[in-house]
């Protein structure tokens, strides 16, 4: 029992990542309106995002910043990997946020010539008036 | 659909928990993705670049290339909206006002708060941009605070107004300065008689560097190249989303 336990909270990281995308995906399938399509495709991306960076924690250890990083000679002495975090994970979702952002912006443009054309956002209001055509 | 959604969804949940199993623990140092190549960003990027901050290390560069592109990718995306929504016509701005109106509909509160707000909070971006070595911060998160100042101005003003004193054609060309620095830095070192992008070349023409201190000084050029591009594109895509395109009265 105390191994499933603790096995549970060892990954609870993993857990958190797996409902909220899998919120992000049921909210991508099954609403009908687009906005919360996006929505959904956002939660999806912050789940990525809290993946990514939470397999770069490690215990004790501070922001993958050098201390006393000005004198180079002193802290060249040594460098204990353990005690930074893993800055990769940082770097490739810095910029995955920034694209998040401007990929929605290109999404919620295209909604705004929908709703300009069909007068709706609603999928099947449109696939009901693309029929009548 | 709604019942096709609710079993793919548990289904792809049910998976990815079982995959969970595999994955390492929390916190573990000593798990896959937190060794090799994260190993010598953390011992070596301050040798190698003398820039503190390993985050601004490997995203300025060791992975020039990426940041380039990501750079380049948000100034698509201003671009494709401005291409989506963008209307024919040529003459907007029919009310071209340099000065902040005086009198104006709204709240007197929100305007004279903002009024000392934009100038702090833009020193504050700049420094975040300016000391993105030694501290958190860099091209990203200042192009984004810059941009956050604009945003904040046409919601206690209007658009038109701040459009008036950054307008949709400056923003385009802040972009593409901001990308030009960036890409022109590259291909600086390449003249140089280096690769593209290998900072190290650039001693020759920075005086008082040698090529470890070139690579740090580079860096600040790219990020400032990139904060350019992410303010204005960022800008532009806020004042075209609030006004379909018509840049005329927003939110």
């Amino acid at each position: 029992m105390s191994d499933v336990l603790t096995f549970i909270i060892s990954r609870f990281n993993y857990w958190i990542y797996i409902v909220l995308m899998m919120i992000g995906l049921y909210a991508m399938i099954a609403k009908r309106n687009y906005v919360k399509k996006f929505i959904g495709m956002s939660i999806f991306q912050t789940a990525i995002i809290l993946f990514y960076v939470s397999t770069g924690v490690k215990s004790g250890a501070t922001i993958p910043i050098l201390e006393h990083g000005h004198d180079i000679g002193h802290a060249a002495a040594a460098i204990n990997p353990d005690h930074y975090a893993n800055p990769l994970p940082h770097v490739l979702m810095l910029t995955a946020i920034v694209v998040g952002v401007a990929t929605l912006g290109v999404a919620l443009a295209v909604v705004q010539k929908v709703h300009d054309q069909y007068e709706t956002i609603e999928e099947p209001e449109i696939l009901f008036k693309l029929g009548q055509e | 659909m709604k019942v096709f959604a609710f079993v793919l969804v548990i289904v792809t949940g049910i998976m990815l928990v079982v995959t969970a199993a595999d994955f390492p623990a929390w916190g573990d140092a000593h798990s896959p993705p937190n060794q090799y190549l994260s190993t010598h960003y953390i011992t070596q990027a301050e040798h190698e670049t003398a820039v503190p901050n390993m985050v601004t290390a490997v995203l300025a560069d060791y992975r020039g290339f990426d940041t380039m592109f990501e750079t380049a990718v948000v100034f698509c995306a201003g671009l494709a909206i401005a291409a989506i929504l963008g209307h024919e016509k040529k003459k907007r701005y029919v009310v071209r006002r340099k000065a902040l109106p005086k009198t104006e509909e709204g709240d007197i509160i929100i305007r004279m708060a903002t009024r000392f707000l934009v100038p702090v909070t833009q020193l504050f971006a700049m420094y975040v941009i300016a000391h993105g070595h030694h501290s958190p911060g860099g091209g990203f998160q200042g192009g984004v605070i810059l941009a956050a100042t604009f945003i904040l101005m046409t919601l206690a003003f209007d658009l038109k107004t701040i459009l008036g004193r950054f307008s949709e054609k400056m923003t385009l060309i802040w972009a593409n300065v901001g990308l030009f620095i960036y890409a022109g830095i590259g291909v600086l070192c390449v003249l140089l008689g280096s690769r593209f992008l290998e900072y190290s070349a650039l001693h020759k023409i920075l005086p008082g560097t040698d090529e470890i201190m070139a690579r740090s000084h580079s860096m600040l050029g790219v990020e400032i190249g990139v904060a350019l591009t992410v303010m204005s594109m960022l800008f532009a895509i806020y004042a075209h989303l609030v006004s379909k395109g018509r840049l005329e009265d927003g939110l």
